[in-house]
């Protein structure tokens, strides 16, 4: 009955069929996407909570990350997420130079990302603004270092420099767990694509056979959105 | 019948030979037969430890050891026996090797994450013995912080990350299993004619794959607080460390579940097979365990009723708490009339089964007391809760698990052990279980608290009944050591089905060969299904 699809050399010997291979790699994938929501669930919670708590050291501290860093990774993400989408695209319709050409893309915008994001961290580090002894977001009696609206000038007179010290840490304490973790997985996901990019460029994948290519589109997405609730949290909201 | 009583020719165990033949398997039966021997490594270390504290606790003043190195040996004790032994035991042993011949399918879905799984847990377990050597860690299993951050000057980083990475372990098996049961069920093995075991490892797989990642989550935090001084829960900082406590029991409860959910599944196997008897109520028992696998994520809080949560929230998680009862008490019903005009027998695994209802209701019955506010007050921290949660997790999840190697034993390796002696364990078990943790309910009510290596004189008569306990205890579970292993070679031949026991499993020959099915069975009958033939045949012998 399935003598076609059982010759094919993909087929892994638990399954009947290629489509039954097909549909487990999917459910296991989201299965997987489940998980990570819980993962990155956990810190959104105690964003939530300290944002609730410590309103104003989270305005101040979200308006001294600069802005345009934060835009233009969320564009190049979004576009490393189209490239992504136009390599699956590729597989399935069997274009393996295309395949290979979008993949390299998508891990050069991935790149691009994770360099934009090593400038904003160094600059954090030159400016004592990660979290431990070597501290300091407001030296009292100099004006902070970065831009403030009337809002914010506001917000930092209602508050002591002393306990915006200690608050702010924990914004930032927040800030490199969540965009470390978030790099971390673009490591991962780039590192994957680097092994999907290889078996294209062997022609592995074809219309009947491209579940890695979908699976890899499926982690990166995941990544992408993560971004994109990471971005707002933690640059755009309330900036004064 | 003798006829059909012996070893096939080729099986999983002799189908390939070689220490790279093992560690490189993909084959579930072979993984499952490596993970029962490194649980059985950890539990005896965990088994050890507690071994130490009840040495300890056999004498008022703390003479035997050092608080500082009891601290160590609770807490060692704690993180052993619930991440590298509960944890994985049943799951990892007996629903990796059963689950594939149950549904009629050849392996799991995914077998090379399978033994990656296994390859996570091994490490993650490194990682753990490793902090153990180097020094141990004083924190207890729960790594509460602010002393886990910033006080405790042992080694919390490698037994927090080997928990860390033993978590991953334990979602991937559970997301295995969930591909597995919905995408490789054999033709006419529809949901409702699942073994109840596979329901019960269903449930446990929601656990595993929803809750661990927020483990994992926490243990990020608090190690970016103690290696780099971030400050997410240091409360200098404004940091609270009661969010640590949240975030630690949205999974260490359900945790407990993950522990005991897959028992249950195994009672409803052992208690239906040996009772020749329809399981009553198949669809409650089925849906029993999803309903406990979601009451358990909505009753975290009843860990912290003493750790400053609004009085309104304790009140919602103290109603919550006892709706876990209603699922749990579905099953212990639906078992108990199971047996009713059954055809019952008290082979080795049916004693398990009777310990495991009597002290399954104990323990259940006492977390009431516990999800009470006004009596929790009174017993938390205590002794009382320690029994509580062993009547649970030794008392139920280990039984279970005994019972369910006991039951399928026979499949695994194809020889029978020796019934007498097994039947002395079990009652060794039951006994020796009772008189080590009944006692501590009473001291733990006339307020002993617990992490503690010396108490007052007053106290003695019941610790050293506890202790006597333990020793017989640990001689119950050291005797099926013993004649597991002589049975391999001098166990008298079992046959595909030495119980009369219904079930695919029980329909291929034992040990299985490498593929399970040479052919994928079409299934045609509901589960548990005893004809009156085999029924009477086991009756004659």
């Amino acid at each position: 009955m399935h003598a076609h699809a059982a010759h094919h050399p993909a087929l892994q010997h638990q399954f009947q069929t290629m489509s039954q291979q097909k549909e487990s790699a999917v459910l296991g994938m989201w299965a997987f996407l489940l998980t990570e929501v819980l993962f990155f669930g956990g810190l959104f919670m105690a964003y939530m909570l300290y944002r609730t708590w410590y309103h104003d050291a989270f305005v101040l501290a979200s308006t001294s990350i600069t802005i345009f860093w934060g835009l233009l990774n969320t564009v190049v993400l979004i576009g490393s997420s189209l490239t992504m989408a136009l390599a699956v695209r590729s597989a399935q319709i069997n274009q393996r130079k295309a395949t290979v050409m979008w993949l390299i893309a998508t891990m050069v915008l991935g790149t691009v990302f994770l360099g934009v994001k090593v400038i904003e961290y160094a600059d954090k580090f030159e400016h004592h603004h990660v979290p431990g002894p070597e501290y300091a977001f407001i030296e009292p009696g100099h004006e902070p270092i970065f831009e403030l609206g009337p809002h914010g000038r506001e917000l930092l007179e209602r508050n002591s420099a002393e306990s915006l010290n200690r608050t702010t840490q924990i914004f930032f304490s927040l800030y490199f767990t969540m965009t470390g973790l978030h790099a971390l997985h673009m490591i991962i996901g780039i590192g994957l694509m680097c092994v999907i990019t290889w078996m294209a460029w062997k022609g592995r994948f074809s219309s009947e056979y491209y579940t890695p290519v979908e699976m890899s589109g499926l982690y990166w997405h995941f990544v992408d959105i993560v971004w994109i609730f990471l971005f707002p949290l933690l640059y755009l909201i309330d900036r004064s | 019948m003798d006829a059909i009583r012996t070893i096939p020719a080729t099986h999983y165990l002799n189908n390939g030979h070689g220490l790279a033949s093992w560690l490189l398997t993909k084959d579930h039966k072979r993984i499952a037969i490596m993970y029962l021997v490194t649980i059985s490594f950890f539990f005896f270390l965990g088994g050890l430890m507690a071994a130490g504290i009840r040495l300890e606790l056999a004498t008022p003043q703390g003479d035997f050891v050092a608080a500082d190195t009891y601290n160590k040996m609770f807490t060692l004790h704690g993180v052993i026996m619930v991440f590298f032994f509960l944890i994985p035991s049943i799951p990892a042993v007996l629903g990796n090797f059963l689950i594939p011949p149950m549904i009629g399918a050849r392996d799991l879905a995914f077998p090379r994450i399978n033994l990656l799984s296994y390859y996570l847990y091994l490490v993650g377990g490194m990682f753990t013995l490793g902090a153990m050597l180097s020094g141990g860690v004083d924190t207890g299993w729960t790594f509460y912080t602010p002393y886990s951050a910033a006080a405790s000057n042992t080694s919390v980083i490698p037994t927090a990350l080997g928990v860390f990475i033993a978590g991953f372990s334990s979602i991937l098996t559970g997301l295995n299993f969930i591909v597995t049961i919905h995408r490789m069920r054999a033709p006419g093995m529809t949901w409702f004619r699942l073994p109840l075991f596979v329901w019960a490892h269903y449930a446990t797989s929601l656990i595993q794959v929803l809750g661990t990642p927020v483990i994992a989550i926490t243990i990020v935090m608090l190690g970016v607080e103690r290696a780099f001084g971030f400050g997410i829960f240091d409360p200098a900082r404004g940091g609270d460390p009661v969010l640590f406590q949240h975030l630690f029991w949205f999974y260490s409860h359900p945790a407990v579940y993950i522990m005991i959910l897959p028992a249950l599944g195994v009672m409803s196997e052992l208690i239906a097979n040996f009772s020749k008897k329809k399981i009553f109520g198949y669809s409650f028992v089925a849906f029993s365990s999803l309903a406990i696998a979601v009451f358990g994520f909505i009753v975290w809080a009843h860990h912290m009723f003493v750790s400053g949560i609004s009085v309104y929230a304790a009140m919602v998680f103290s109603f919550l708490s006892f709706s876990v009862a209603i699922p749990s008490a579905v099953k212990v019903f639906n078992w108990t009339a199971t047996l009713y005009k059954g055809a019952i027998s008290f082979e080795t695994p049916m004693l398990y089964a009777y310990g495991f209802m009597g002290l399954f209701a104990i323990g259940g019955l006492t977390g009431l007391f516990l999800a009470t506010l006004g009596t929790d007050i009174h017993m938390h921290d205590t002794y009382f809760v320690v029994a509580h949660f062993h009547y649970i997790m030794v008392g139920g999840a280990i039984m279970g698990y005994l019972g369910g190697l006991h039951f399928w034993w026979p499949k695994m390796t194809g020889r029978m052990y020796s019934e007498f002696l097994s039947r002395i364990s079990a009652i060794l078990v039951f006994v020796g279980f009772n008189l080590t943790f009944f006692p501590q309910f009473i001291v733990g009510y006339l307020g002993m608290p617990r992490r503690y290596h010396a108490y007052p004189d007053e106290f003695q008569v019941l610790n050293v009944l506890s202790s006597a306990g333990a020793s017989v205890l640990g001689l119950g579970y050291l005797l099926p050591v013993i004649y597991f292993v002589y049975s391999l070679k001098r166990g008298e031949v079992a046959g595909p089905n030495p119980w009369g026991a219904s079930g695919l499993e029980w329909e291929i020959p034992s040990p299985p060969p490498t593929e399970n099915f040479a052919v994928i069975p079409r299934v045609t009958t509901e589960p548990y299904e005893f004809t009156p033939h085999v029924a009477r045949e086991r009756e004659l012998v």
